[in-house]
């Protein structure tokens, strides 16, 4: 189990970067640029942990609290979670309502810290941050309920069994289909990416997450951008088990199966970056209950 | 037993020594606080060699009509005893520091006589096993509770919240009187049956009259009227023992009453869970729609109390169902979650009593930055909304996880209807989701930031005596929440009272507590390890400055977000079921002058629905009384004769 464990956080830790990168290469390529080196977000953590801190002087601990809890909470929620075909190296029956607490803690720290700093700016990003997020909530947990249905635990572990497979070729199907678009949506809007949160605007007026971390600099802002990466690669991984629920047996396939899953996923959200605007803040809302009922909708499938 | 009753004399008569001194002398306040703790203790120690020898009972002959005066202690009172035991003693000692004698000479003897008199009564209803001797403890909390709100008499807000109390606890007090007149006519005595024993029939009407009168005082929706404004017009040391433990004598009640009966039919258990559902959305959703902050902490309680329902839904429906399963998780989560919230709450309010303690104030929008300035209280505070959001490590966490264990088991059971109570599920989160939001706002606004009004530049800490009692029950807080395998016998044992028969234990299969206590652990020792690093790092190297105001050099603290800015997306969401009011906020012009803005929410049931329908029905009967009576002689004569003949008709054959 020890060995299990240190693999999946070492493949978490080397690789989350990564995706980032890819992203931005993806828009670039759709641009027309050539765009930064897929390691250029290794080269930023780099960068910023060589650099000093510059800290207003209305902050407290709490301000430092926000990027601490931001990169322990994926460390540990990463634990639960089956990579692909590799197993999960923690699992126990309940651990699926951890996981989900466990990033609404990293919510709470993120937002308080933002509050920290006394900027109305900052306030602004809190909010639409609480705001979005416990709209996104219900959906996550409609499909946590769908895949919980067909499953023999409760547990990440079982949810994402190698159940997964026959499921999709049986009535179940369907189902399967529509919480995989929701569980994108809530990826979407949980790791604050284009249509509800620009990161590259340069209006900090229009901005969710980004305006949330202004004040921080240094080797505290690096904690907050590989504390991001790792949490995309976190939730990523439920998107990709699901959608590809391969079992091959042999450790290095499989695990070669997740990391090509989670570029292609990568790619996916650089496209839908490239190809759609933000919407305006009313909107999202909306398109947050309409995915929720259309995770209900998967729900029914499933109990019918 | 006799420890027990020893310590309830002690807490009963704990203000008394007090009434001997002059209404200016602090020589009765040390004894009482004394003599609180004391009976606490021996409480704890009767209620522990109780639980030891699986229950403790007293019957004795008394001279009040149909049965004896019966006590009992069993592990379904001691999961109600043993945090209030920790409540009423920790708001005692705070008290001593938040309201002196000498600082209150009206009433700091009366609210201390009455605290004494409260939590007395509370003990004794826990363990009353007659419903006569239940009815007295009854009545005896619910007045003793209207002292406490109405400790500060002289202000009219206090004493409306203290009339709508009054007849909120009366009402609900006639209908547990038609209760116990069924449930006396059904069994022939004023003793209550063993569980699981009363017939299915005529059970209707005891759950509705119990539905109604004991979800008055746990404040579920509809029926939470007079739970707001109480719980912001008491002390705050007053308001963390109402909302802590008070209202669950509610919650205490019904869980009681169903454990009464043989067969549960399945819409009781749907009707609490919709109940519950309801408070828990509605109830947080007007707490964000608040910023006085003892008001925003009570619409908590409803919110709570929801969830709570929700536990004992999914219990009941696991008892309809023949699901034991569903009954230990759905139960063990109620029952938690009750401990949970009298521990947290008070947690919360005795550390805003602290804020209000410093700043003179109630309103969010007049405090911010003391963070710096009550270090202790801000973090007690936080502990305190960590815990409130559910989230880990703490204990709100443990409790929401056994409900939602209890919902997710219901998806394995299609057909027979079940299955719908996964809809639990989602409503959690959503519930969950909101109370994230609005602890973010409460401890943002008050505590971090800079400070917006003067008072709140100079706070200053509380005493000593202050900040101990929040730290105890922030201990407690923690250590539910990262061992909760400690409490798992107790639940499981309170869970095998209510359902008559044992059930199986709270086995880690089905439930495994020590794993998410040991995530608590390593998720505690990541943090520390993390912090201490970037602390490491930080230290020698780096500048301080302005916060960076996007190209804007002069921000002043009037330009943070206040708590209405903060809430206003999410009331806006809520609008069909929170009706906010606006006021001003309109600029015209280019050169616009001086506005101002005001938002408030009034309560939807109270203030929408009961208050305008009475002042219709008293106009009315205001019309009637002055057509019908005007002082006319004759009139009345004819009055006489009318109903003479009217009489004369219908009763002569």
């Amino acid at each position: 189990m020890v060995a299990r464990l240190v693999l999946q956080l070492v493949v978490l830790l080397l690789f989350a970067p990564l995706l980032a990168g890819v992203i931005a290469k993806t828009k670039a390529l759709f641009a027309g640029r050539v765009g930064p080196p897929l390691l250029q977000p290794w080269y930023d953590l780099a960068r910023l942990w060589g650099k000093g801190f510059v800290v207003s002087r209305t902050t407290t601990w709490v301000f430092f609290a926000g990027p601490v809890v931001g990169l322990a909470v994926p460390l540990l929620a990463a634990l639960f979670i089956p990579f692909g075909g590799l197993p999960a190296p923690v699992s126990f029956e309940g651990d699926l309502i951890l996981f989900v607490y466990l990033f609404g803690l990293a919510r709470f720290f993120t937002a308080i810290a933002a509050l920290d700093t006394g900027s109305s700016f900052e306030g602004m990003g809190a909010v639409r941050e609480v705001t979005f997020s416990c709209l996104a909530e219900p959906t996550l947990f409609f499909a946590l309920l769908v895949l919980a249905r067909g499953a023999s635990g409760l547990s990440l572990g079982a949810l994402l069994g190698p159940q997964l497979a026959g499921q999709w070729q049986s009535e179940t199907g369907a189902s399967l289909g529509l919480i995989l678009v929701c569980l994108f949506v809530v990826l979407l809007v949980e790791n604050s990416r284009i249509p509800f949160d620009d990161p590259n605007t340069h209006l900090e007026l229009t901005m969710i997450h980004e305006v949330m971390v202004l004040d921080h600099s240094g080797p505290a802002f690096g904690m907050v951008l590989y504390g991001a990466a790792l949490k995309l690669m976190v939730l990523g991984a439920l998107l990709v088990r699901i959608a590809l629920p391969f079992q091959t047996g042999s450790l290095l396939l499989d695990l070669l199966i997740f990391l090509g899953g989670e570029l292609a996923l990568a790619v996916l959200i650089g496209v839908v970056e490239s190809v759609m605007a933000r919407l305006r803040l009313p909107r999202v809302p909306q398109v947050l209950v309409g995915t929720t009922l259309l995770s209900v909708f998967a729900l029914v499938l499933v109990l019918r | 037993m006799t420890w027990l009753i020893f310590g309830m004399l002690c807490i009963a008569l704990s203000g008394v020594p007090g009434l001997l001194y002059d209404r200016r002398s602090d020589a009765g306040e040390r004894p009482a606080a004394v003599l609180v703790v004391v009976g606490c203790l021996a409480c704890l120690a009767g209620i522990g060699g109780a639980l030891l020898h699986g229950g403790a009972e007293l019957q004795l002959a008394w001279a009040v009509p149909a049965g004896r005066f019966a006590l009992r202690v069993d592990a379904l009172a001691a999961a109600f005893l043993l945090p209030l035991l920790l409540v009423v003693a920790t708001g005692a000692v705070y008290g001593l520091g938040y309201w002196p004698q000498r600082a209150h000479p009206d009433n700091g003897r009366k609210l201390r006589l009455n605290y004494g008199l409260i939590s007395a009564a509370m003990i004794l209803l826990l363990c009353a096993r007659n419903g006569v001797l239940f009815l007295v403890a009854w009545e005896v909390m619910a007045l003793a509770g209207f002292f406490l709100i109405t400790a500060e008499d002289r202000r009219a807000e206090v004493r409306r919240a203290g009339y709508i109390y009054l007849i909120a606890t009366h009402t609900g007090t006639l209908a547990l009187f038609g209760l116990f007149a069924l449930l006396g006519h059904a069994t022939g005595s004023a003793l209550w049956p063993a569980a699981g024993t009363l017939p299915a029939a005529g059970s209707t009407a005891l759950f509705l009259l119990g539905l109604f009168g004991f979800g008055m005082k746990a404040g579920l929706m509809p029926l939470h009227i007079w739970l707001p404004g109480a719980h912001a017009a008491a002390p705050s040391h007053a308001s963390a023992l109402l909302s802590g433990v008070m209202i669950k004598t509610g919650i205490y009640g019904l869980v009681r009453l169903t454990s009464l009966f043989a067969v549960i039919p399945p819409w009781w258990g749907w009707t609490l869970l919709l109940t519950g559902a309801v408070s828990g959305i509605l109830g947080v959703a007007l707490a964000l729609a608040q910023h006085d902050i003892k008001r925003l902490l009570a619409y908590h309680s409803v919110e709570n109390i929801g969830i709570i329902a929700m536990g004992l839904g999914l219990a009941l429906l696991g008892r309809s169902f023949g699901q034991p399963q569903l009954v230990l998780l759905g139960l063990a989560g109620c029952l938690l979650h009750v401990a949970n919230h009298g521990l947290f709450k008070s947690l919360l309010f005795l550390s805003a009593g602290s804020v209000i303690h410093a700043t003179g104030s109630r309103d969010l929008d007049h405090f911010g930055g003391l963070l710096k300035l009550q270090r202790w209280t801000g973090l007690f505070f936080l502990g305190g909304a960590v815990a409130i959001s559910g989230l880990p490590p703490f204990n709100g966490f443990i409790s929401e996880w056994l409900i939602y264990l209890g919902a997710f088991h219901a998806v394995g059971h299609p057909g027979r209807g079940l299955y719908l109570a996964l809809l639990a599920a989602p409503a959690l989160a959503l519930i969950g989701g909101l109370a994230l939001a609005c602890f973010v706002k409460v401890f943002g606004v008050t505590f971090l930031g800079a400070p917006r009004t003067p008072e709140a530049q100079q706070a200053h800490e509380a005493p000593a005596s202050m900040l101990a009692p929040m730290a105890l029950l922030l201990a407690a807080c923690a250590w539910i929440g990262l061992l909760p395998g400690s409490v798992a016998p107790l639940l499981a044992a309170a869970a095998g009272n209510w359902n008559g028969s044992a059930l199986p234990p709270l086995t880690a299969r089905l439930a495994p507590l020590s794993r998410v206590g040991l995530a608590g652990w390593v998720l505690l020792l990541l943090l520390a390890g993390l912090g201490l690093w970037l602390r490491r790092r930080r230290a020698g190297v780096g500048a301080t400055g302005e916060t960076w105001g996007c190209g804007y050099r002069f921000p002043t603290p009037r330009m943070q977000y206040t708590a209405s800015s903060f809430a206003d997306t999410l009331v806006g969401l809520f609008r069909f079921g929170l009706w906010s009011e606006r006021h001003g906020a309109e600029v015209a012009g280019l050169f616009p002058g001086a506005a101002s803005f005001a938002s408030h929410t009034p309560d939807v049931v109270l203030d929408r629905a009961l208050t305008p329908a009475a002042t219709g029905l008293a106009r009315l009967f205001r019309w009637l009384r002055r057509t019908v009576q005007h002082g006319v002689t004759a009139i009345y004569l004819l009055y006489v004769a009318a109903a003479l003949v009217v009489l004369l008709t219908l009763f002569t054959r």
